[in-house]
């Protein structure tokens, strides 16, 4: 019988004396209760039965009853556990705190821990009782005492109390000094302020032999060195900390068996573990510290059984402290290795761990860990998901140009194989490292295609610009890449990015397609029907999502230009006109529209896209402001592949305008053309930008820029009588004047005219005008009349400006010109600075 | 080594024991209780004994019927953890003699105060088993002798 119930039963003798002179029976033992409720079947007898103990509880403790108040309480907390409601024996456990019998308090300060909690005014009335107890004469009312406190003391508890508790700590017995160093810890983190307080209790601390205060002491001193860094200039200092540290560790290592600390074969690794740490903290950034524990930490990497779970945790925490502080390169590589060979281990947990820690230091020792690829590539192969996922990450981490082929090969084969939530991380990280090291075009596009092909509903939406873009600029492979693409289409069409991808290219190299001529493998012979029949295919197919199928129907229009049967295109496209998808239907209409009232300008519209620059920094999520739209005026420009694109490569003036050897490639063609006042340029006009604003801007959502102005009401209104135009340049025969006008629709934009006329005797061809404005301003430029200049101001080039001018910051603008006179070709910089003001005010 | 909590509970998810070192409200508690408990007895058979929640990283053991988990800051050592554990139920078993689930079910409060001399506030309080068992005896005997003592008749 438990000595709890030897209390009670005695209890109960004299009260069943006592009871039979009054009507209420004894309330029913803590273990009867727990019997009984244990023999219900159902949940709802067991609620039937705990409804009634806890009425009968209630007004036991109504009555105010002293002598069973403990075994009610008891019996309180074992229907809490239960998952029942127990708050109103929160005021009954502190009565029990307040008795003087010691069962009251055992049990009192354990309710209180579970049923309070310090968000509740009432915790507040036990400080008292405490306070009390932290000076009873016996040591484990104390220890209850400190044990309270130091587990869910609140912050005002903690200031109230942290004299007591700090006088605790200087005494000599080690029972509560150990309690009392914990208690500290406590208070520290919720009142720091408080820790100058304990620093004189510190002093001798370490000069214990007994393990269970050193243990607490170390805690302790760990809390102080980590919160503040005059502390723990102080310990490392003054104190001479490390040292002494080192001394105790190298103590637990050389001395014999000690059977009251001993685990297997380790003595006391609670307390060297917690060593380890401390010397972490001490040793970072501090050479002279580092230094001196050097030594003991190589000790313990060599000397420390591996053979069981105790001895690997203690090896991993010094794993963790070499590789923190300044150690010398060789316990580095020590490290490492011991990492490796955990690798290595059949047990589970300890190659997760050492996974976990390898990532953290393939930054920092990237060679070292190359040196175990192989085995972490292994761990792909591994049966457990919390392995695999790290050794994913690493595998990733360690990639680099040399061993990307192999890897690469590795990694394929897990995304062919891993569960489904791994698959979107494997392929995204895949792309990410065929970016970067990719051998060959051919190898990285043939990357491309093996994970679209396997994982492709998995990938992610922002790779499809991504690969588009990588495709356009592999311009040797075209037709080895439009061929592979359309045989992926034939076996499979429900992966949406990859029949997005695949369309896009057929649209745009059909023509290689049926020509019958491959490169890289075997052509294979295609008809232009072939063709388009799988395109319809992909339009009516219940698989293909609306964005496919847009891509789909544009990809039949440019084939328009491609391939002979156009009159085949031309019903496709009437068709779709009356499409229920309203996406789809607009953008039939308008190829409809492009064959019957614009079909001059179709070819040139519709011919291929250039190669497009993409910056590292900006990825797919940067908006870019195309220049121009694909179809002239009523019409907005909707190819959803032609203005991603441009976002995805923020084809930004500044690799132009920076005087790059890159050739500048992107013509103003009437074709979608991307010219951006994008982050980068508004950094090259430094010294023009206004406000001090680091931050890229967010461009304006196109739509409601685009329609400003843009639509069936004339283009601009005149209300801007009265704003004179300027010369912006006049060089070399070359003049360009700027008109204004103020928008009507939105006073913030500012609408320029370049009327850009020629002197000299020939022609200027190839004519491109691009403009920069500062961060604050935003600039969409639309498409010129042409790029030719007649000689002899003959005609003008004239071209539409708008800006948006928000904070009305003074207009500045730098503007570049390309053009070719005379079989040359030029190309100018300059500044316009002198706008009027009526212009952007 | 701060422990955020420590919860003991049986392979059909009834609680056994929970012992919380950071202040949680009622509910709170309820949801960290219902979320581990589902999360560790989901775990396949042969998994390793990491799991990561939240901010957290969660270290379980499987005793008998009994499940052992606790909560941990990210940059502790998980591999001690399990150590830690391991000796809670070293000391369990010395106090109750091979103990079972059946021992921590009918003495749920010795269970409470063995932790209470093993642990504090999330730390290891005393790593000596010997000294730990040491206590716990002279607490009981305390109780016994303060009952006879201060338990005088009402009448």
């Amino acid at each position: 019988m438990s000595f709890l119930d030897a209390g009670i039963e005695f209890a109960f003798s004299f009260d069943q004396l006592y009871d039979r002179l009054q009507s209420m029976p004894a309330p029913i033992r803590l273990r009867e209760l727990i019997r009984t409720i244990r023999t219900a079947r159902t949940q709802a007898e067991e609620r039937e039965m705990i409804q009634k103990e806890c009425a009968a509880i209630r007004s036991s403790f109504r009555e105010e009853d002293h002598t069973y108040r403990c075994r009610n309480v008891a019996k309180l907390l074992y229907m809490h556990m239960l998952g029942y409601p127990a708050h109103f024996g929160q005021l009954e456990c502190l009565k029990l705190i307040a008795s003087q019998k010691f069962t009251d308090k055992r049990i009192g300060y354990l309710g209180a821990m579970l049923l309070l909690d310090e968000r509740q005014d009432v915790h507040l009335l036990m400080t008292n009782c405490i306070k009390n107890d932290l000076n009873h004469s016996t040591q484990y009312v104390q220890g209850l005492a400190l044990c309270t406190l130091g587990c869910m003391g609140s912050a005002e508890m903690c200031r109230d109390l942290a004299g007591e508790v700090e006088k605790l700590l200087k005494t000599s017995n080690s029972y509560l000094r150990k309690k009392a160093a914990l208690c500290a810890v406590h208070v520290i983190r919720k009142v720091p302020e408080l820790m100058e307080m304990f620093l004189p209790a510190t002093k001798n601390l370490l000069s214990e032999k007994n393990h269970g205060v050193l243990h607490t002491s170390v805690v302790l001193l760990t809390e102080m060195c980590e919160r503040s860094p005059d502390m723990l200039a102080h310990f490392r200092k003054n104190e001479k900390l490390v040292p002494q540290l080192v001394r105790i560790l190298k103590n637990l290592i050389m001395s014999g068996y000690s059977p009251e600390h001993d685990v297997s074969g380790i003595s006391d690794p609670f307390l060297q573990v917690r060593i380890l740490r401390l010397l972490r903290i001490l040793g970072r950034n501090d050479d002279d510290s580092s230094e001196a524990m050097n030594d003991i930490l190589a000790q313990v990497a060599t000397n420390t059984e591996t053979s069981k779970n105790v001895g690997n945790a203690i090896l991993y925490e010094t794993v963790l402290t070499i590789m923190d502080i300044k150690s010398e390169s060789g316990l580095r590589v020590l490290a490492i290795n011991i990492l490796g060979r955990f690798l290595l281990n059949n047990d589970k947990n300890i190659r997760y761990v050492a996974l976990t820690s390898l990532l953290k230091t393939v930054q920092t020792d990237h060679n070292a860990v190359q040196r175990h690829r192989s085995t972490i590539v292994d761990c792909l192969k591994d049966l457990d998901v919390s392995i695999k996922r790290r050794a994913m990450e690493l595998s990733f981490a360690l990639v680099n140009g040399n061993n990307i082929r192999g890897m690469m090969k590795e990694l394929l084969h897990f995304l062919d194989s891993c569960d489904p939530e791994f698959k979107a991380d494997c392929a995204s990280g895949i792309f990410l490292a065929a970016e970067k090291y990719a051998p060959s075009k051919r190898w990285h596009i043939d990357t491309i295609m093996r994970v679209l092909t396997t994982a492709g509903s998995y990938v992610r939406d922002d790779c499809v610009p991504n690969l588009i873009q990588l495709i356009t600029n592999s311009v040797e492979i075209h037709s080895y890449t439009v061929q592979r693409l359309y045989k992926a289409l034939l076996d499979d069409i429900s992966q949406q990015p990859l029949v997005q991808v695949s369309s896009w290219c057929i649209g745009e190299y059909g023509d290689l397609l049926v020509s019958g001529q491959c490169e890289e493998e075997e052509p294979i012979q295609v008809t232009e029907d072939e063709v388009l029949d799988v395109l319809e295919g992909l339009l009516a197919s219940n698989l293909s999502s609306p964005v496919t199928r847009g891509y789909a129907l544009t990809a039949v229009m440019k084939l328009s230009t491609r391939f002979s049967s156009v009159n085949r295109i031309k019903k496709v496209v009437s068709v779709y006109g009356s499409s229920i998808d309203v996406e789809l239907q607009q953008r039939a209409v308008e190829y409809n529209a492009l064959f019957k009232k614009y079909d001059h300008m179709r070819s040139a519209l519709l011919e291929r896209m250039p190669i497009m620059e993409k910056t590292a920094t900006n990825g797919p999520t940067e908006m870019v402001q195309t220049n121009g739209e694909a179809e002239p005026s009523g019409l907005e420009s909707k190819h959803p592949p032609s203005i991603t694109q441009p976002a995805s490569q923020a084809n930004d003036l500044l690799d132009l305008l920076g005087g790059n050897d890159v050739a500048p490639v992107i013509q103003t063609t009437p074709a979608a053309k991307p010219a951006s006042a994008g982050g980068e340029l508004l950094d090259l006009l430094g010294d023009l930008s206004l406000s001090g604003d680091p931050a890229p801007q967010v461009p304006v959502s196109q739509p409601s820029f685009l329609l400003d102005g843009v639509s069936s009401q004339p283009l601009f209104n005149d209300v801007a009588a009265g704003i004179p135009p300027m010369t912006a340049y006049n060089k070399n025969g070359l003049k360009i004047e700027f008109t204004f006008e103020r928008s009507n629709t939105n006073p913030n934009i500012a609408i320029i005219t370049i009327h850009a006329s020629n002197h000299t005797e020939t022609e200027m061809t190839n004519f491109v005008f691009q403009a920069a404005v500062p961060k604050t301003f935003q600039l969409q430029l639309l498409s010129p009349s042409s790029n030719v200049i007649p000689a002899l101001n003959q005609g003008a080039v004239t071209q539409v400006i708008k800006i948006l001018n928000p904070q009305k910051h003074q207009l500045r603008m730098r503007i570049k010109l390309t053009y070719t006179h005379k079989g040359s070709p030029l190309q100018d910089l300059a500044e316009v600075n002198s706008f009027p003001p009526q212009s952007w005010q | 080594m701060k422990m955020r909590f420590l919860l003991l509970f049986s392979r059909q998810g009834k609680l056994r024991l929970q012992k919380w070192f950071t202040p949680l409200v009622e509910r709170e508690r309820k949801k960290v209780v219902r979320d581990m408990t589902l999360m560790v007895l989901g775990r396949p058979p042969r998994s390793c004994n990491f799991l990561h929640w939240k901010d957290l990283k969660v270290v379980y053991k499987r005793y008998a019927s009994l499940y052992f988990c606790c909560g941990l800051d990210d940059k502790d050592n998980e591999l001690l953890a399990l150590e830690v554990l391991h000796r809670y139920v070293e000391l369990l078993d010395k106090y109750f003699g091979n103990v079972c689930e059946l021992d921590i079910i009918f003495n749920f409060e010795k269970a409470y105060f063995i932790l209470d001399e093993f642990l504090m506030g999330g730390e290891v309080q005393e790593t000596s088993k010997v000294t730990v068992a040491k206590s716990i005896e002279a607490s009981d005997m305390l109780q016994e002798t303060m009952e006879e003592y201060m338990s005088k008749p009402a009448f």
